[in-house]
């Protein structure tokens, strides 16, 4: 993991794990970030995971 | 989530809270207390053993509480992380030292109660909440009989009603007695808009979701009737307007504008009573009533902004501001989602897109120096070798051996020609599988690895990985889904479904003996952006760009930047806009990155995703300049503009210097003049929207009529204010201030198209006439000034849809490759896209919609190249005569024509390319083939699907 070597850290926290946690998680690793993705229930996915099917093109949530 | 459950750069801390936070932008400390969940997640298997033997009962939160689960359990099969966990509250032997019956049942060790919570300590530069939202309080519900009627649901219940994997399995069933609901009745505005639970706020959701939902239940029971009651049904997202239509006119559903006052128990059902807005009442029975909850704050906000160090707002949302919208008031925390205002998921994913690149901007001098990059062994060359083929068959725990016969199945596979390695599995897809398939590959030299077990969609590329890590190249896999097509769809006929999976797996073996590696190709990426609209969007953008580190071209039309925003002169909240744009403007100006081109425009783009090059025209003076750019990605801003509709409301628009727009009201108010606020005005709303002229809702003209409205209140207390609308759509906060201008006196009166208000001016001032539903008469006025609140249209998206290949709406509007996951892209690999040119919007979500497309532009800068998938088309150069229906086919502009010895020959473009095979099907010379599913390969399966293999 990151080492702070430097003034800064190369590591981002998130905090919730639910739609908006996740996809923020996805794009800091593609920023070039390493990211801690820390989630109060047992497993990440929040109220979408919930959700049957999305408008408007009925993709599962999943 | 499952990309985010295997990506080597996240970690997933589960089951945890946040304790504290110290330190400063750029260095943080943060404590985590992680609770424990008395299961090992390295070594279970999630195979669900224990949840079987579990003799306890526990209400299934996840299922709403309309299920029952047990204390260990996990919330649903495609959890992530995939680990089973055990609820201390519930659990016998956490509770009283009893039971242990899972100790022993495990089959992998897995229990552990020894656990204890663990504190971590992590060091990172910047924190983003993302918590969410949380419920509404319990009188929102119990006023309309919520827990006294079991056949009145919330709407996240109806959810889980309406989901295969919920309580009765997909079928809407009444909670009371399991009948299914012929009747069913939805309460809009049930926690939201209500200040007698404290929430003054719009949730601006539940609109659309009730409408999803409803159509949802339909498409399940086709006679239930189902009538939504609302205040103003808020449908002013891009495109909604058009859902609610088909709801209204295809589904049959109903819409009644009425209050509800209540929900009594009524026959065998329910009864509902209402007042409509005429003032008479009205009642109607029911088999269920769904409450359209809105989101509420997290319970735990209060905590979190006392442990992260910022400020809440007044209904307990993160404190934000219009010109930054994703930062607390704690330098380096940030927000997005829900937790900033209640919010709908596309804005969440373009706000998620937003913060990541905002906060990787601050700390971009750490980039890449905390990931983890993995590398694998040399590829060996397969190419030309004798098949060696090994086969693995899942149990995927009982999932598939439950049904299919897998030993069976296995044996079968042995016995296939040119097969040299054969075995079942318990679960394929686990981290020591994982290990024994590389052993194996290695010890009996595999050259190509079937595996039978779930779908490739979700499994394909952990198994292209472990090939990799066996140093095969990953093409050399072909997976057979004997799970979600025989044992699950087939549950109830065992031999038969084995039969199938034997018929699959020897399909899938014909097929691997023609696979063959496919390179590896990535191409190089010019490290730029060329940002199309000098607007607040395309100078946001170029900002945000520019703190990663990225140099940019802006090409604005106008002489000078600013774009719309130069007419807008106060927001809603009350903010200055003249000197935030002048900052703006100095920011970009100053920005060694940002290179400025007024005056300029787009004459013709080529290339693909990292390599494009474009011509820009730019006028100085009498001289026009061509500058030649060479740039790796495109942002699409172009804006928008108010429209100036022919006829509003069906009327010829009079020539009157006392009919005005908004905005031009709004310079008025904001001038000096001592009677620049009328003394009596006329508002009328959707004054050529929504299938007047416009077909669409502009989404803002709410906003601004109501900023409008305070304004002139402001200055002249005295005057008299109407407003004639259609729906107030004052979304989120801006319910505060609809509610406050009412307070203030200003009159609100809806209209309908059936009875419009009509508009005249002969030389002799305005008159307006309408009909006042509440008085239940016709009423005529002579304002001082009557305002048309016009609408937006997207400036020229025509012709850059031509020049870019990308595809607008029926409304004109550039159309996203995904509306909700891909928000802010275009389906042309390489072009983003943000701004009025998506959709209209506030200038909140234009700016957070801009740092969104720019931090997605960032990643193929910020990676240097693009990666392209192997499965690609290949187009060969001696079959193909030329003709260009490929080219004229291809959606994502990926072929392109070029000449070889002076013979049109197609070649595709491997990095826009998506590997959707149109091109292929239609190639009259069979020119062209896909990677990974030749003719070859495909004619094999088939023919192995006529044959018993000998």
């Amino acid at each position: 993991m990151a080492q702070a070597q430097d003034k800064k850290t190369g590591a981002v926290m998130v905090v919730g794990g639910g739609v908006a946690g996740v996809q923020t998680a996805l794009d800091l690793t593609e920023l070039g970030f390493y990211v801690y993705l820390v989630e109060k229930s047992a497993a990440v996915g929040g109220a979408m995971a919930q959700l049957d099917k999305t408008f408007p093109t009925n993709d599962c949530s999943l | 989530m499952v990309e985010a459950g295997r990506s080597p750069n996240i970690e997933i801390i589960s089951n945890a809270d946040l304790l504290a936070l110290d330190g400063k932008p750029g260095k943080f400390t943060a404590t985590v207390q992680v609770r424990p969940r008395y299961i090992d997640a390295e070594a279970c298997t999630a195979c669900g053993l224990c949840t079987k033997y579990c003799p306890r009962h526990l209400v299934d939160s996840y299922n709403e509480g309309l299920a029952i689960t047990r204390p260990i359990h996990i919330d649903y099969p495609q959890a992530v992380p995939a680990t089973y966990y055990i609820d201390p509250s519930a659990c016998l032997f956490l509770q009283h030292g009893t039971c242990q019956i899972c100790v022993p049942v495990c089959r992998s060790r897995a229990i552990d109660f020894s656990q204890k919570p663990t504190d971590r300590k992590l060091a990172v530069g910047a924190v983003i909440m993302a918590p969410g939202f949380g419920r509404v309080p319990e009188e929102a519900l119990t006023k309309y009989g919520y827990g006294k009627h079991q056949d009145v649901v919330t709407s996240i219940e109806f959810e889980r009603l309406l989901n295969p994997s919920g309580p009765f399995k997909g079928e809407v069933r009444c909670i009371s007695d399991q009948r299914h609901p012929h009747k069913i009745a939805f309460i809009q505005c049930v926690g939201s808009r209500d200040l007698g639970c404290d929430n003054g706020y719009c949730s601006s959701v539940c609109c659309m979701y009730a409408i999803k939902e409803a159509m949802v239940a339909k498409e399940h029971d086709p006679e239930c009737e189902i009538t939504i009651y609302y205040m103003d049904m808020r449908t002013q997202g891009k495109e909604f307007d058009a859902a609610q239509k088909r709801a209204e006119e295809h589904f049959g559903i109903k819409f009644v504008r009425a209050k509800v006052a209540d929900v009594t128990p009524w026959d065998k059902g329910l009864k509902l009573t209402y007042a409509t807005m005429d003032g008479s009442h009205g009642f109607t029975g029911y088999d269920m009533v769904v409450l359209s909850v809105g989101l509420d704050a997290p319970t735990d906000a209060s905590k979190l902004a006392n442990i992260g160090g910022f400020d809440l707002n007044s209904y307990d949302f993160c404190k934000t501001t219009t010109f930054a919208p994703l930062e607390s008031s704690n330098p380096g925390v940030y927000v997005a989602g829900a937790f900033q205002g209640p919010k709908d998921i596309p804005e969440s994913v373009t706000q998620a897109s937003a913060v990541a690149g905002i906060a990787t901007g601050m700390l971009r001098n750490q980039r890449g120096k905390g990931v983890i990059l993995k590398s694998y062994p040399a590829e060996n060359v397969a190419e030309g070798e004798v098949p060696r083929i090994g086969v693995w068959i899942c149990h995927c725990g009982i999932n598939i051996s439950g049904v299919v016969d897998v030993p069976k199945v296995t044996d079968y596979a042995g016995e296939m020609a040119d097969v040299v390695y054969f075995s079942d599995s318990l679960y394929s897809c686990s981290q020591d599988a994982q290990e024994t398939i590389k052993e194996k590959i290695k010890e009996h030299k595999l050259n190509r690895v079937v595996i039978a077990a779930c779908s490739p969609r979700t499994h394909e590329p952990l198994f292209q990985e472990t090939l990799k890590d066996a140093g095969l190249n990953r093409s050399l896999f072909e997976m057979v889904n004997i799970r979600d097509h025989c044992s699950w769809v087939h549950a109830n006929e065992p031999e038969a479904a084995t039969r199938k999976s034997m018929d699959l797996v020897r399909m899938g073996v014909a097929k691997a003996r023609h696979i063959k590696p496919l390179p590896e190709q990535t191409v190089p990426v010019t490290k730029s952006a060329l940002i199309i609209g000098g607007g607040v969007a395309g100078m946001t953008a170029a900002l945000t760009l520019a703190d990663q580190g990225f140099p940019c071209t802006v090409v604005e039309r106008q002489d000078k930047l600013g774009g719309q925003l130069q007419q807008m002169l106060y927001t809603l909240p009350g903010d200055d806009v003249p000197t935030f744009l002048k900052n703006l403007i100095d920011k970009v100006k100053k920005n060694k990155l940002i290179e400025v081109l007024t005056s300029a425009e787009l004459v013709s783009t080529e290339g693909f995703v990292g390599n494009f090059a474009s011509v820009v025209k730019v006028t100085r003076g009498k001289d026009i300049v061509e500058h030649t750019i060479d740039h790796g990605v495109i942002l699409v801003a172009t804006g928008g503009r108010p429209h100036t509709p022919e006829k509003v409301l069906g009327q010829e628009l009079p020539k009157s210097d006392r009919i005005v727009t908004q905005q031009a009201l709004e310079a008025q108010l904001a001038g000096k003049g001592k009677n620049r606020a009328p003394g009596s005005v006329v508002m009328i709303q959707c004054a050529g929207s929504r299938g007047d002229d416009l077909a669409y809702c502009s989404k803002t003209c709410c906003n601004e009529a109501v900023k409008n409205a305070l304004k002139i209140k402001e200055i002249n207390p005295a005057a008299q204010v109407i407003v004639l609308y259609r729906e107030m759509r004052t979304y989120g906060y801006a319910e505060d201030a609809y509610r406050q201008a009412r307070e203030q006196g200003v009159l609100f009166v809806p209209y309908t198209m059936d009875n419009k208000p009509l508009f005249s001016d002969k030389g002799k001032g305005v008159k307006v006439s309408y009909h006042d539903p509440i008085l239940r008469e016709d009423v005529e006025l002579a304002p001082e000034l009557l305002v048309l609140s016009v609408g937006l249209v997207p400036e020229s998206t025509e012709e850059l849809s031509k020049m870019l290949k990308i595809p607008v709406t029926a409304d004109k509007f550039f159309l996203e490759a995904h509306v909700k996951l891909r928000p802010v892209e275009l389906p042309v690999a390489g072009i983003f896209l943000a701004g009025l040119a998506h959709a209209p919007k506030p200038l909140d979500e234009i700016i957070v919609q801009a740092q969104a497309a720019a931090a997605k532009a960032a990643i193929p800068l910020v990676r240097g190249k693009v990666e392209v998938e192997p499965i690609v088309s290949h187009v060969d150069q001696d079959t193909c005569i030329g003709c260009g229906i490929c080219v004229s086919l291809c959606p994502f502009q990926a072929i392109q024509m070029h000449k070889i010895d002076n013979k049109r020959k197609a070649e595709t473009i491997a990095a826009s390319c998506k590997a959707c095979g149109i091109c292929a099907a239609h190639c009259p010379t069979f020119a062209i083939s896909m990677g990974g599913f030749t003719n070859e390969q495909i004619n094999a399966q088939i023919h192995a699907f006529g044959l018993i293999e000998e």
